[in-house]
């Protein structure tokens, strides 16, 4: 037994334990389980050391190529990392330790999700934040079933400029409630106001909205409030953290619960997780917020700590009629959001989002400059935008992948009539020359006719 | 210790952001512009590192304090693991989803597809999703499968029936799932009263959803006879694989009768569990119900090549964006493939080992509710403490100023002042010598000197805290 990987015991010590457990072999403790159930096979490749674990790991991660220059949103961004995140959310103490049903050794994440709550809530304009959610799709889906239950109603208006995958996140959460899902379908780009007018009665408990759109289109949601407001039903919208060092927050613009992907604060792509996501309200919502909320309280002495607070609502104690299914969540991601959202600071967090325009808006004008491309908004976008081509963009973005370039989303397997249709992403990591490259790709595209 | 929005000073700047390289765009309109800046923290680099760096001395971990919380399978995580995670950070879930993009993406989807290949092997099953995110999550897209089972046959049913040891999420998962939930109190022979099951079954259950071994820490004999009950209805066995580190290459639940499992990779596959999260909960299957998968599904075809299924008729649509949390399946893969075959098997026999071996030692000292063999856990009861007034939960801080982290108290909700113990195979016989001196020690004060654990802990940051001030007065989020 020389490789024991992490099982410390000696074959002495094992001895020792079995004599005082009363057991011959550790065999005998399986005793309960009736040998007919036995496993029969069991397929496990034999183990390796830690280096040749590694080693087979980068030769599976050679086999992805090389990383592609993304022009790629859809949910996840490119962003830049500050170095502190990786160090300070790396320190074992943090990684290493379970959610923090113990407050008194486990102020540390106690403070930690403090502090993201409040970041969270100034960065939304909003008043109540819990400590996360899984990701920015499912966020969606439980703010939606938290306005079902605020309102008592069952009817769930979804704008189709919302990401078509959080769509889907919803209709599969909501699968076999007795809940109807309505989808307005977009009008150039923006939500379809009077196509929303026609079906806001007195059964709608919410709208959900994204902002900026899976289009990158942005708007100005206050009128919109007001009208949802009027019919009674809360105003849910879907925001990109990023965007609002820019954007007028969505408490200021009337928004009843926000919610989005955390992964653009300091969560690299990996591949589409892990990331988190969060989720804001107004006050009067809390009691119907899903997941753990960290609050402030003190203790014998009088001295400040915080504590995992209204556990009345969650599953360990409500189970089946419980806000929310969630147990674990993704607070080491919400940790790595507080720790990027402080190192770039207040200010900077305006700079780096007028960064993300200023790139787009170059890149914007420079891909509309290309003969027969042109640009579907007319109105603002943030950091994405959509473009129409002369002709489909899927084998466009098939031929710049050759080239390492993911050049943008077609829209074709998500909105109909849109084959010609290519949503583009530039963050503030892609360099004035990286964009260049890209316009000058495209146009060499369209001009030897690959469509 | 001051907030970090304490420590902030007006104009001060943390990290250096690039410069651009464009022009200066005309600015946004009016109504669309923050009118403040959001109020972020302002500080030095040096004062957020120390921040953070001291916050995190505040905690308890696995790298710290021997940590038994019950049903959470607090092992060691291995540091290699987070090294390979790394490896990963660049690649964009989206490339997968472009035409043609998959080609670009054939390490990540080779990677999940072997890894649902290989829990498939360890649960039995016949394919895995890997997009649930927790095992929570798993647990309502498993139930959401049976249910489109159901559906496809005409009727989905109306109950999902789960024993009262059940895990809080099992319940509330099912509730989502679209079902009223039966609970099946359990016998005094520790597991689900066969004979209230067999009452509770009717044509209108949908699932049994079942832990094995249960929350108790026992695997339940019957098992084989409860999924043939079921079957024989027409109802699918749950299974919720939390406590699959017991049982690893012992048995596969698949063959007792199991027709969808979900698995914690952040309990039995050595991934961290970051303070609460995050955690992966892929869910295996059944053949019947590989039509029901959300959805993308990756598939391979005769030359090995991996492609993305994303649109099925009759599947449950999407658990969550991408292919679920990716980092997190990539540190569970590389552990497997590490300890290998025989190195799981030597897991489960470990944890098993090491939860018999404590609670062998503790018995004299504590009630044992259920006194049977245990898997990976056992449940002791503080009831003869109460005697002296002292509760599960001063137990629990006193075993805080000892250095410890308390094991899982008050669950399972069947046993009165519950003390659930989770050693996990990573720990040493002298660590857990020392854990049994102090809950010997901790038994032995609750009679000599009650008053003792009740003002536990002393030596922590804070002492206890008041639970009821923070729900009456709910301050979530600092006031600027
Ligand atoms: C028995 C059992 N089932 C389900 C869960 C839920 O898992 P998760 O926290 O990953 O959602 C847990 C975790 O606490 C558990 O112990």
């Amino acid at each position: 037994m020389n490789d024991s990987h992490y099982c410390p015991h000696t074959e002495e010590e094992i001895r020792e334990m079995l004599s005082v457990v009363g057991a011959s072999s550790v065999e005998e403790l399986f005793a309960p389980i009736p040998p007919e159930l036995r496993a029969k096979t069991f397929n496990i490749p034999p183990g390796m050391s830690e280096f040749e674990t590694f080693a087979r790991m980068q030769d599976i991660v050679a086999d992805n190529g090389a990383a592609m220059v993304n022009f790629i949103g859809g949910g996840f961004y490119d962003h830049i990392i500050p170095a502190v995140v990786d160090h300070l959310s790396g320190r074992a103490e943090f990684y290493t330790a379970y959610t923090p049903y113990q407050p008194e050794c486990s102020q540390g994440t106690l403070q930690a999700l403090f502090e993201y709550q409040t970041a969270i809530c100034r960065l939304t304009g909003l008043d109540v934040s819990n400590a996360s959610l899984y990701d920015g799709a499912t966020a969606c889906a439980e703010a939606a079933m938290m306005a079902l239950r605020a309102t008592g109603r069952n009817r769930i208006v979804v704008d189709g400029c919302v990401s078509p995958f959080s769509r889907q996140v919803l209709k599969t959460y909501l699968y076999n409630q007795d809940v109807e899902v309505v989808e307005i379908t977009p009008l150039d780009g923006l939500l379809n106001r009077a196509a929303l007018a026609a079906v806001l009665d007195g059964r709608v408990a919410a709208v959900l909205v994204q902002n900026p759109n899976f289009f990158g289109g942005i708007e100005d949601l206050s009128p919109l409030a007001s009208q949802i407001h009027a019919a009674g039903a809360l105003l849910v919208a879907s925001v990109y953290p990023v965007s609002l060092g820019l954007i007028r927050s969505p408490g200021e613009m009337g928004v009843d619960i926000a919610v989005g992907d955390g992964q653009s604060l300091g969560n690299p792509l990996s591949f589409g997780g892990p990331s988190f996501g969060f989720i804001a309200a107004k006050k009067s919502l809390i009691r119907n917020m899903p997941g753990r909320i960290v609050g402030e309280t003190i203790d014998k002495n009088g001295k400040r700590g915080f504590v995992l607070t209204l556990q009345a609502r969650e599953q360990h104690i409500k189970r089946h009629k419980a806000t929310s299914n969630i147990c674990s969540n993704q607070g080491l991601c919400a940790l790595r959001g507080l720790i990027f959202l402080s190192s770039v600071g207040k200010e900077g967090l305006a700079d780096l989002a007028r960064l993300n325009w200023d790139k787009a808006e170059y890149a914007k004008a420079r891909l509309a400059g290309i003969p027969g491309v042109t640009v579907l908004q007319s109105a603002p976008t943030f950091n994405e935008f959509t473009l129409f081509l002369p002709g489909p963009a899927a084998p466009i973005v098939t031929e710049l992948l050759k080239q390492g370039i993911a050049a943008g989303v077609p829209l074709g397997d998500y909105y109909e009539d849109s084959v010609n249709t290519l949503v583009v992403t530039v963050t503030e990591k892609r360099t004035k020359k990286e964009i260049d490259r890209l316009a000058d790709a495209l146009q060499a595209e369209l001009e030897c006719g690959h469509i | 210790m001051e907030l970090i929005y304490e420590k902030s000073v007006p104009g001060r700047r943390g990290v250096k952001l690039p410069a651009s390289d464009v022009p200066s765009a005309s600015a946004l309109p009016e109504g669309l512009l923050r009118t403040e800046p959001a109020g972020l923290a302002e500080i030095s680099e040096l004062d957020l590192v120390r921040h953070f760096t001291n916050l995190s001395r505040r905690n308890f971990s696995v790298d710290t304090n021997f940590y038994p919380l019950g049903s959470c399978t607090m092992k060691y995580n291995a540091k290699v693991l987070e090294n390979t995670a790394a490896l990963f950070a660049p690649f964009h879930p989206m490339t997968a989803l472009l035409p043609g993009g998959e080609e670009f993406c054939q390490g990540s989807l080779g990677m999940l597809y072997d890894l649902g290949q290989m829990l498939a092997d360890i649960t039995g099953m016949d394919e895995v999703t890997s997009q649930p995110l927790a095992g929570a999550h798993g647990e309502m897209t498993g139930i959401l499968l049976i249910s489109a089972y159901h559906r496809a046959k005409g009727n989905r049913k109306k109950y999902v029936l789960v024993p009262d040891s059940s895990h809080g999420t099992n319940p509330a998962s099912a509730t989502i799932a679209g079902y009223e939930v039966i609970t099946v109190p359990t016998a005094p022979y520790g597991d689900m009263d066969m004979e209230l099951f067999r009452q509770a079954m009717n044509d209108e259950v949908a699932a049994v959803m079942m832990t094995c071994p249960n929350t108790l820490g026992l695997f339940n004999p019957h098992i084989k006879e409860i999924s043939d009950i079921a079957h024989s209805f027409d109802a699918l066995m749950y299974y919720d694989g939390a406590n699959l580190n017991a049982i690893m290459g012992k048995v596969k639940p698949g063959d007792v009768g199991f027709d969808v499992v979900h698995v914690n990779l952040h309990k039995t596959f050595g991934t961290p569990h970051g303070g609460g999260g995050p955690g992966s909960g892929p869910v295996g299957v059944k053949k019947a119900l590989i039509p029901f998968l959300p959805q993308p599904r990756i598939v391979m075809d005769d030359d090995g090549v991996l492609s993305l299924e994303t649109f099925r008729p009759g599947s449950i649509g999407r658990a969550a964006n991408f292919f679920g949390n990716f980092g997190i399946m990539v540190r569970a893969y590389a552990y497997i493939i590490m300890l290998g075959r025989e190195g799981l098997i030597r897991v489960s026999e470990q944890a098993v080992l090491n939860a018999n071996y404590i609670m062998e030692r503790l018995k004299p000292f504590y009630d044992l509710p259920y006194d049977q063999t245990c898997m990976h856990e056992c449940v002791f009861s503080a009831s003869r403490q109460l005697a002296h007034g002292v509760h599960a939960i001063d137990i629990a801080k006193f075993l805080i100023d000892r250095g410890f982290h308390p094991p899982t108290v008050y669950f399972p909700l069947i046993v009165k002042e519950a003390i659930m113990i989770e050693p996990t195979e990573t720990e040493s016989k002298a660590a857990m010598d020392a854990f049994i001196e102090v809950m010997i020690e901790a038994a032995r004060t609750a009679g000599s000197d009650p008053q003792a654990l009740l003002d536990a802990p002393l030596t922590m940051p804070v002492s206890r805290l008041d639970e009821t001030k923070a729900a009456r007065e709910l301050n979530v989020c600092c006031l600027v």
